[in-house]
């Protein structure tokens, strides 16, 4: 999953900040199901250790 | 329906603007400039004899029988070489003209078989028919001089067979293996008298033959004839209908003899393949009545018991409380489905809408997701539409044509027929492929450029083809203002302009030399009409959606969409996966890409089915199989698909199977999905139901019944039952009523009804309103989303790296005469050309091993380890090795690995970084399946069940 988040992540890592998080988090909530996303936003709650720093932004928008 | 005999009009059609005027027995007839006198007269319903003329192909004038007379001119010309010109006078009856004609058939019919000439009142042949036309009851000559009666015959082809005696050697085989076909296998030998078919001075099977059938198809004599025929006899009745191999979604005459198909011929009129075939549509049909088809369902508690025998009520009330149990326990959203790309329309739309509507949640998904499921991201994100652009005779307008990751002679067979026909046109040819595929050099067909890249850099050579494009001033400027998103093209072309993307930059990721990508840019974007087609060497990529944005990106900034002859042309692996796509078997859309979320949308479905749905997408394939390996996710219904042998990691892949308790698969065959089934249910082939399959190109073709089900019921009926035991019953009476309501709730299918498909044949979506009779070309005027958006596609290396461990990089793919995991083409006589998997290693990496043609070799990854023989080949740059999974016992799969596309969870199978050593013995996993089979396929039968 984290894997997947930042491979995610690593694609609209090329756009402006704002843009590129905005672009995960869509992602995430468009194709994710909801318990893989509460996975991966339990995961950042741990300290998401490995996950890209947009992948981290974009779920913790998740999660707010 | 009574036997169909399409009309043959002599030559073909031609296209002009230009109308040219004849008079044909007194009759005025006009016709477009170029079309031949035959044609014309053949069009105004005067049929002039002929026998070495065909619609098919070019005009050859051997046989003197299509004689004329032209007033003012002198002798008797041949009418399939005769162009009108206006004014001309022509008598198709004469005296003459008959005696010339009778005295040519009889020449013929003396060197032919008697029995064959005494039975030609049967008409079965078109000799036989032209022997009636001309009136010729007797042969002058007796049948003692020297003849051909004791030619050879040649039935190494386990599909049809060559009677010499019967060859009248009129080369409309050997035309239609270099026109139709372009393979130039046959030829005629020999000289005068002693001239005859040969298909290289060797028998069919060890010729270059592909067993396409287009020689069969154009012989009027029976000298080629299918063998069916030849041992079931002559068919009575067919019945028009679309083949369930790949994408191309020929048109195809069912023939049948009472309630057996005798053959399956190829439809003329099908828009797909124009009356061309390959060796699975037109042959390899057999296994519809295969002994291994499972026609009674079956249930077990364990996946481990043996299956036992049930009527239909027992299985679906069996798999609906299993359902129900577990839902119960585990929650809604604990059980999914997977719709099939090998069922049709109306039964994919079925599957999706129960799983929505009766199981209640959105955890529904298809075979997509391991092949094309990139192209819909891709393609919906730039231009605004999950599809090919344009239609397959587009490509007969393009002039330069590049081929990515796709093998069209083995995969997509007749459109390659069609694209090589372009080729040899003048059409130039850019190949981007890890090996030397067929096209890169093939009779009359030559690449300009091939881009050897290495696997895994597809996105590193797509920036650099942009790169070239957008630093040597080779964008169509006015195009991309006029069309495209202004903000998005400046970010992309700042981006793809940085010296990190350009080919000298590129090279070391891709292996490919500068100076050849530069080549292959400058002639993509300067050649004229610039058509891309791809295959799964594309999508099956940790960047398989990003290299589809790629080459969007590429063809908008070359004014490459929105005409004939240009466009982004996916080519589809299974037959129905577009449909599949169209009808809603994602977790996240509902049928016509409309994402789940939208509240208009959903709130038009939920009216429709009078349920509540789910807002929040489902779970995808590789979702649901790592949510049952945590212990969330319980029960599947899984149509016409094997994922255990198709998907990728297949220890992980049958783990989730395992850890689920209610496995229902509906197929054939048990096929290897349903070693982990607890509930069979019979599928129906397409002969066996009616409906549509939707090509590559978006067209809707018909599927009509040719026999009844052979267990009694069609998938879409058996859906139905499910779903009524499930407490949401469906009430269709015939999948045109399905139809009906995919057309009521999905826009871009508005206009389309199987009356109107009856009517005009086939149509290609959108069809509405605005598209009455279809849409062949896309985003004519405009883009779908409105402005084309370029995307930025930064080059990210995929994380499955080769190392001292695993030295090598595997990528998978298909062959000619198998199709995907090989159910259907396993159980024909395919297997004769291809009975095995094996290897493809280049020279010196098997040099390096140790290892000789045909050497069994172990292949391992970090997933798993097969072992299978080894094939030195040349098409295989050193590093890369190749091999196929149509055989359930290799496992090709046991060795690829989990990673995905980042955006849609395709499998990357075209990249696994493997070792291949020379090995002395199945592997553990090999060994494992043999016994994991014999224990999960014993079926207990009623009889015994009963005792």
């Amino acid at each position: 999953m984290v894997h997947m988040a930042n491979q995610i992540a690593l694609f609209f890592a090329s756009y402006p900040h704002d843009e590129a998080v905005a672009g995960v988090t869509d992602h995430l909530k468009s194709f994710w199901e909801p318990r893989m996303r509460k996975q991966i936003i339990d995961y950042v709650a741990e300290g998401g250790h490995g996950l890209h720093t947009l992948a981290q932004e974009a779920v913790k928008r998740l999660g707010s | 329906m009574a036997l169909i005999r399409e009309t043959d009009y002599g030559t073909p059609k031609r296209i002009s603007g230009t109308l040219v005027e004849i008079e044909v027995d007194g009759k005025a007839v006009s016709a477009p400039a170029g079309t031949s006198v035959l044609r014309a007269a053949a069009e105004a319903g005067i049929q002039i004899p002929k026998l070495c003329a065909s619609d098919t192909l070019e005009p050859f004038g051997s046989c003197r029988l299509c004689l004329v007379e032209v007033e003012g001119r002198r002798g008797f010309p041949a009418s399939c070489t005769t162009p009108c010109e206006n004014g001309m006078k022509i008598r198709t009856q004469s005296p003459k003209l008959e005696k010339l004609r009778k005295g040519v058939m009889e020449l013929y019919a003396s060197d032919y078989p008697r029995e064959m000439f005494e039975g030609a009142a049967s008409g079965d042949t078109e000799f036989q028919q032209m022997l009636t036309a001309v009136g010729l009851k007797e042969v002058r000559y007796g049948y003692k001089s020297k003849n051909h009666q004791d030619g050879l015959k040649d039935d190494s082809n386990p599909y049809f067979e060559f009677d010499q005696s019967k060859c009248i050697v009129c080369s409309r085989c050997v035309r239609a293996c270099e026109e139709v076909q372009g393979t130039f296998a046959l030829t005629i030998d020999g000289r005068g008298f002693a001239s005859f078919v040969s298909a290289g001075d060797k028998p069919f099977m060890e010729s270059e033959c592909v067993s396409c059938g287009a020689c069969v198809q154009a012989c009027p004599t029976d000298a080629l004839l299918e063998k069916s025929v030849a041992e079931r006899g002559r068919p009575d009745r067919s019945v028009v209908t679309t083949c369930a191999y790949c994408g191309v979604g020929c048109s195809f005459n069912a023939e049948l003899h009472g309630n057996e198909v005798v053959r399956m011929t190829p439809n003329k009129d099908g828009k797909a393949n124009h009356g061309h075939s390959c060796v699975k549509g037109r042959f390899a049909w057999g296994y519809a009545t295969h002994k291994d088809r499972i026609l009674k369902p079956m249930i077990r508690a364990k996946f481990t018991d043996p299956w036992r025998e049930v009527t239909w009520d027992e299985a679906i009330h069996y798999a609906a409380s299993e359902f129900k149990r577990i839902q119960a326990k585990y929650g809604v959203n604990s059980i999914g489905g997977i719709t099939s790309s090998r069922c049709t329309d109306e039964e994919t739309y079925l599957v999706q809408k129960m799983i929505r509507a009766a199981f209640g949640n959105n955890n529904t998904d298809t075979c997509a997701r391991v092949c094309h499921s990139p192209t819909g991201y891709g393609m919906k994100t730039t231009l605004g539409t999950s599809a090919g652009t344009q239609d397959f005779d587009s490509v007969q307008a393009a002039d330069v044509i590049m081929i990515i990751g796709a093998n069209p002679t083995d995969a997509h067979p007749v459109f390659a027929s069609q694209l090589k026909r372009r080729l040899r046109e003048g059409a130039r040819l850019i190949i981007v492929d890890p090996r030397k595929i067929d096209l890169v050099k093939t009779p009359h067909v030559k690449a300009d450029c091939h881009l050897p890249l290495l696997p895994g850099t597809n996105v590193a050579m797509i920036n650099s083809l942009a790169h070239v494009v957008v630093t040597e001033g080779l964008v169509d400027e006015p195009y991309v203002r006029e069309r495209c998103d202004l903000v998005a093209f400046d970010q992309w072309r700042t981006f793809v302009a940085e010296d990190r993307n350009s080919p000298e930059a590129t090279e070391k990721y891709t292996g490919v030399p500068a100076a050849d990508v530069r080549a292959a840019a400058r002639l993509y974007a300067t050649g004229g009409n610039g058509a891309i087609y791809y295959g799964l060497g594309v999508t099956e990529h940790s960047q398989g959606s990003t290299m589809v944005m790629g080459m969007c990106n590429l063809a908008m900034a070359t004014g490459n969409f929105g005409k004939n002859g240009v466009g982004i042309n996916p080519l589809r692996g299974q037959n129905n996966v577009q449909g599949s796509c169209d009808m809603g078997s994602f977790p996240h859309e509902y049928p016509g890409y409309r994402h789940v979320s939208q509240d208009a949308v959903r709130e038009t479905f939920e009216h429709a089915w009078g349920v509540k749905l789910q807002i929040e997408p489902g779970l995808r394939i590789p979702n649901m199989i790592d949510a049952a390996i945590d212990g969330t996710f319980k029960g599947l219904y899984c149509q016409g698909e094997d994922i255990v042998q198709s998907d990728p990691n297949t220890q992980h892949m049958s783990r989730g199977l395992a850890s689920m308790e209610c496995v229902v698969v509906q197929d054939l065959f048990i096929n290897e999905t349903a070693s982990y089934a607890h509930v069979f249910l019979p599928g129906a082939s397409f002969l066996e139901k009616d409906g549509t399959f939707i090509n590559a190109e978006r067209r809707i073709g018909m599927v009509r019944k040719a026999i009844e089900p052979l267990a009694g019921l069609a998938d879409w009926e058996v859906t139905m039952k499910l779903s009524a035991a499930l407490g949401y019953p469906m009430h269709y009476n015939h999948p045109s009523e399905i139809m009906d309501e995919i057309a009521r709730l999905t826009p871009t299918f508005a206009g389309v009804s199987f009356e109107m498909l009856d009517r005009v044949g086939s149509v290609q979506w959108p069809c509405n309103d605005k598209a009455p009779l279809g849409t062949p070309i896309m985003h004519m005027g405009g883009f779908v989303r409105g402005k084309g958006r370029f995307m930025i596609t930064e080059f990210i290396p995929t994380d499955e790296r080769v190392n001292a461990r695993f030295p090598l990089i595997l990528t998978t793919g298909r062959i000619l005469s198998q199709y995907n995991v090989g159910a259907q083409t396993r159980r024909t006589d395919n297997n004769r050309w291809h009975d095995m998997d094996v290897l493809e290693i280049h020279p010196s990496d098997a040099e390096d091993r140790g290892i000789n043609e045909g050497d069994l070799v172990s292949l391992a990854s970090r997933s798993g380890d097969i072992t299978l023989p080894a094939r030195i080949s040349e098409r295989m740059q050193p590093g890369v090795v190749y091999t196929t999974f149509h055989h359930a016992m290799t496992g090709a799969n046991v060795v690829t690995t989990e990673f995905s596309d980042w955006a849609t969870n395709c499998p990357e199978y075209k990249v696994t970084a493997v070792q291949v050593q020379l090995a002395r013995h199945m592997s553990e996993w090999q060994e494992n399946y043999l016994e994991t089979r014999r224990l999960t396929t014993k079926i207990e039968k009623e009889s015994t069940a009963n005792d």
